[in-house]
């Protein structure tokens, strides 16, 4: 049970880190986070499986072109409609569901599109057997998370994406171009996504219905965790993850579901910024 | 020289005196004020009296979606962008749903309980996100009604995934088509009553600035849950409308199409205006049924016209076709 509800808190930090990233730098709440997280995953599987690439050259294409995507939805769409905050949420929702529906209208569906493992076989950890590819994915959240926070705190392209979330104009007369940082904090955002992509659906098939709920869990997952606090994603999904394992050992499985939505409402009458948000709070709050 | 010459917009006479001065002294001015309000109401009239039936149905649907798209667009002017449009629908579609089909009410009564506790029950899911603003609002509103649907999905509770069917019909071919076409101008006009009355004026502030509402001492959440009751009861409306319409309420009933549609006509339309939404889905309504052909690609195609059009024009239509009809445009010299 810790087990398998440590790696569901991981699996749901990977795919909520994007969404946060995305947020916390440039403030484009991206809606189509879902999209690029089908979509990287058909991407691996359409250079994996139909033009027999190895694995590894597979997915640093597809986290390549995703990035791309993302890149161009900001610098096509959304440099034209910075600071109208409704604007940018109706248009990058509406990429999504262009990517998703597009990719449902190609035939993206059944037991056929999925990705294999990357090494098969399952070993035994505090007494309950994990795939490898669990452990795999533990391995790369972790990894992620530091390289990120090395990447924030120790380099000057991170340096400039931090200066860029606290002050844009201050940014600005720095000699950084915010309009450049945010469009590559998208960009980096899908490509988080499309990472974790990669790495999680092997467990599953890839369908299209999936980018909807992945865009839901990762909103949820900010919105209890306080949405640009980074500390706040990894708390908040090991409290959505620990729930749901609970859930569906004690209660019944088919309420997962609804983990995630009464721990958000329960967290917004409390605490309306979400548990790490302190900054936003006097903003937020009514 | 592109730089020194810029279009210069003036009001034409005929606006100035209807609107600044308002005396009436002619019947081209009266003609002038009552042409843009009476004729898309005659043009609606007329459509659904001469059409065929299948179009007459198409245009029940499309008024159903014009008063989502109108509510939509009230919310947002009151600073409530709301994603999920579709879980005030589906609250409606349910009660009224529920009330025919397990207590056996009629029509006449499900009809009104289900707008007015559709409101109530979509206020009540609405409530702890109230506190929250601008998107973070927007973020919590497309959550609810895609996890309800999941909760309905997975516990099979209220027929599950098919839904209650075998409901009671509006009799014959006329009411509802009456009740949809009365309903919808009478929504719009009262709406743009509503918001330029001084209660109104409330919750236009409630976007503008809710600090200085709050300074006022009006208590904002209380207007906000105002304006989500209104905004939530007359989508409620439509939901246990189309409920009785088609016999049967089930899962579609939360479906995103309901919460991208009134969106997508807003943009398309003009958003803040009222009227603007009622014109994109006079639009977006009919294209769609021509579409149908293509499936799930329709909303493909909303999707891309709403990116198209918030890029292109975001104005909207109708903004664009009033400052036609209102101002004189003129390319000038800079001096």
């Amino acid at each position: 049970m810790i087990v398998y509800g440590f790696i569901n808190s991981i699996i749901l930090a990977l795919i909520a880190l994007g969404f946060s990233i995305t947020f916390g730098i440039s403030r484009v709440a991206n809606f189509a986070h879902g999209a690029f997280y089908v979509f990287g995953g058909v991407v691996t599987w359409f250079f994996l499986m139909k033009m027999g690439l190895p694995y590894v050259l597979s997915a640093i294409m597809a986290v390549l072109i995703v990035g791309i995507v993302g890149g161009l939805m900001y610098r096509l769409l959304l440099v034209r409609l910075r600071g109208l905050e409704l604007s940018e949420v109706i248009t990058t929702f509406a990429v999504g569901i262009i990517i998703l529906e597009l990719m449902r209208s190609a035939g993206i569906m059944g037991f056929e599109y999925r990705l294999p493992s990357f090494i098969p076989g399952s070993t035994e950890i505090l007494g309950t057997y994990v795939g490898y590819q669990r452990i795999f994915i533990v391995i790369t959240g972790l990894l992620l998370l530091a390289i990120l926070y090395l990447f924030v705190h120790h380099t000057k392209l991170g340096l400039s994406f931090r200066g860029v979330a606290q002050e844009d104009h201050t940014a600005l007369s720095l000699g950084i171009n915010p309009d450049r940082i945010s469009m590559l904090s998208v960009t980096m955002g899908s490509m988080i996504c499309t990472i974790a992509a990669i790495v999680i659906l092997p467990l599953g098939t890839i369908s299209v219905d999936e980018g909807y709920d992945i865009l839901l869990k990762s909103l949820a997952v900010c919105i209890i965790g306080g949405l640009e606090s980074a500390t706040g994603v990894i708390v908040a999904s090991f409290i959505i993850g620990y729930a749901e394992v609970l859930t569906s050992m004690y209660i019944s499985s088919t309420l997962t579901m609804v983990v995630p939505l009464a721990c958000m409402l329960l967290i917004l009458l409390i605490r309306p910024s979400g548990l790490f948000g302190k900054h936003k709070e006097l903003e937020e709050r009514i | 020289m592109s730089d020194t010459r810029r279009k210069e917009r003036i009001d034409r006479c005929i606006k100035a005196v209807t609107d600044d001065i308002f005396c009436l002294s002619s019947m081209r001015e009266m003609g002038y004020l009552i042409l843009p309000r009476v004729l898309p109401v005659f043009i609606v009239v007329m459509a659904v009296i001469l059409f065929p039936l299948y179009w007459k149905k198409v245009m029940i649907i499309t008024c159903i979606m014009g008063i989502m798209a109108i509510s939509w667009d009230f919310m947002a002017s009151c600073g409530l962008i709301s994603l999920g449009q579709a879980l005030y629908f589906a609250m409606g579609a349910y009660t009224a749903g529920g009330l025919n089909y397990y207590l056996g009410l009629p029509i006449y009564l499900s009809i009104p309980i289900g707008t007015i506790a559709g409101g109530l029950l979509s206020t009540i899911l609405i409530f702890p996100a109230l506190r929250l603003r601008g998107i973070y609002f927007s973020m919590v509103t497309l959550i609810i009604p895609l996890m309800l649907m999941r909760i309905i999905e997975a516990t099979k509770i209220i027929g599950g995934t098919e839904g209650v069917s075998g409901l009671n019909s509006l009799p014959g071919t006329w009411p509802p088509i009456i009740i949809s076409v009365t309903a919808v101008w009478l929504v719009l006009f009262s709406m743009r009553r509503l918001i330029s009355s001084d209660y109104g004026l409330i919750f236009v502030a409630l976007m503008d600035n809710d600090r200085a509402v709050e300074a006022s001492g009006l208590n904002i959440l209380w207007f906000k849950v105002q304006a989500i009751f209104l905004g939530s009861a007359l989508c409620s409306f439509c939901g246990a409308f189309m409920t009785h319409y088609y016999m049967s309420v089930g899962i579609s009933a939360f479906a995103l199409d309901l919460s991208i549609f009134p969106i997508a006509a807003s943009v398309i339309g003009g958003m803040g205006t009222l009227a603007g939404p009622l014109l994109g889905a006079f639009i977006l309504g009919p294209l769609s049924e021509a579409l149908r052909s293509f499936g799930t690609f329709r909303i493909v195609i909303y999707s891309a016209l709403l990116v198209a059009f918030i890029v292109g024009l975001p104005e909207g239509l109708f903004h664009f076709l009033r400052r036609k009809y209102e101002q004189i445009e003129r390319w000038t010299e800079e001096k």
